[in-house]
């Protein structure tokens, strides 16, 4: 009983936080806002001249962001190799 | 105040989403329960993120109607929608999936262990 | 713990289902430059095709379709893909990952290349996703002790 009312305190402590902050943020659909105006409109502008795929989403994925992609292979392996040693023991 | 609601309230919705898991991971006894409000926080930053790339009257961002053969065309940027937060949440997603899956097989380690998944339960049996 | 379902309805349906659940994996993957789609949506796709099959026919079946050493061999597979193409960039010439020095070995100019090397990582994306699922899903379902869970199926 604590635990729920402590725990309810707690996040209407962060809900008013975080809507205190959300006056700060830009409107949504601004195409102004500054996550649209450095490095996104030359991929948008120049993906298909470059890399010749029409879909810009995986243009960027695969071709100008490559290094994440195969990092973030590694990690859905590495989550799969870990499963198999959590679950799978030989009885000795 | 009444005017940030009409054009902010996909924040507002965010920010809802997330307190919901955030209460969810800290004050509920069951594992299972605690996991759940993991993924429902996670999933509240990742449509956080994609609706920051929207942008009014913009298309999604693919180029109709060229197969490859369209490179002369000119692409203006205020046409179609931020393709990078939709690119970052890919990567967020799999991770996610990495680790709810991770997280699965730890409880049923820990249900073979101790028989019970209430944590209350876990505390007691280790103290023992 | 998975038991067989013994119902004619879901035998047939699923029959029927899971070509046309692996046909549309490979068109999601292979329709990623062009459409919404690519390496890891196509793996998903793809991986609830095999997902399905122990679900409907009972363990022994899905297993004999997808054993265990060679998903594990598929998971690492995809990755070996993705590092072996960056590899043969950098021996070319060009930078790691740099998709344009294959036009070296490859017929077409450096735009083109790009768009085969884009092409050839979604296909290892698509790979290690498949296997990591089915991988993850078998693993979580029989608590890890496959032996006796493809004994309990048939009770």
């Amino acid at each position: 009983m604590m635990r729920r009312l402590l725990g309810v305190a707690l996040a209407a402590a962060a809900l008013i936080i975080l809507l205190y902050g959300v006056e700060d943020l830009p409107p949504w659909g601004d195409p102004n806002q500054p996550a649209s105006l450095h490095v996104s409109p030359r991929y948008i502008e120049k993906g298909l001249a470059e890399t010749g795929v029409a879909n810009m989403v995986t243009a960027v994925l695969a071709d100008y962001r490559g290094y994440d992609t195969l990092f973030e292979t590694a990690v859905i392996f590495t989550a799969g190799v870990a499963v198999l040693m959590l679950l799978r023991r030989r009885k000795p | 105040m009444i005017d940030t609601l009409f054009t902010h309230y996909n924040y507002w919705v965010f920010a809802i989403l997330l307190v919901i898991g955030l209460y969810s991971m800290m004050a509920k006894n069951n594992l299972m329960k605690k996991l759940i409000g993991m993924n429902i926080f996670q999933w509240a930053i990742i449509l956080y993120f994609i609706s920051i790339g929207a942008k009014r009257g913009a298309q999604i961002p693919i180029v109709a109607g060229t197969h490859g053969q369209g490179q002369g065309l000119a692409i203006h940027a205020a046409d179609y929608i931020n393709p990078l937060p939709h690119v970052l949440m890919l990567t967020a997603i799999v991770v996610g999936v990495a680790t709810t899956g991770i997280a699965l097989a730890l409880l049923i380690a820990i249900y073979k262990k101790y028989n019970t998944i209430e944590e209350d339960e876990i505390i007691q049996r280790l103290q023992q | 713990m998975i038991r067989e379902q013994k119902d004619i309805i879901i035998h047939t349906i699923c029959r029927i289902l899971i070509p046309f659940m692996q046909v549309y994996g490979l068109y999601v993957l292979a329709h990623g430059h062009g459409s919404p789609g690519g390496g890891f949506q196509g793996g998903c796709i793809f991986a609830a095709s095999f997902i399905l099959m122990p679900i409907a026919y009972g363990l022994d079946v899905g297993k004999k379709r997808l054993a265990e050493r060679r998903t594990i061999i598929l998971c690492s597979l995809g990755v070996f893909i993705y590092g072996g193409i960056g590899l043969l960039c950098l021996l070319l010439g060009g930078n790691f990952l740099d998709y344009g020095a294959l036009s070296a070995i490859l017929p077409v100019g450096p735009v083109m290349a790009r768009y085969y090397g884009i092409a050839v990582i979604e296909t290892g994306v698509q790979i290690t996703v498949m296997a990591v699922m089915v991988s993850i899903f078998i693993n979580l379902v029989t608590g890890g002790s496959h032996e006796e869970e493809m004994q309990k199926t048939h009770d």
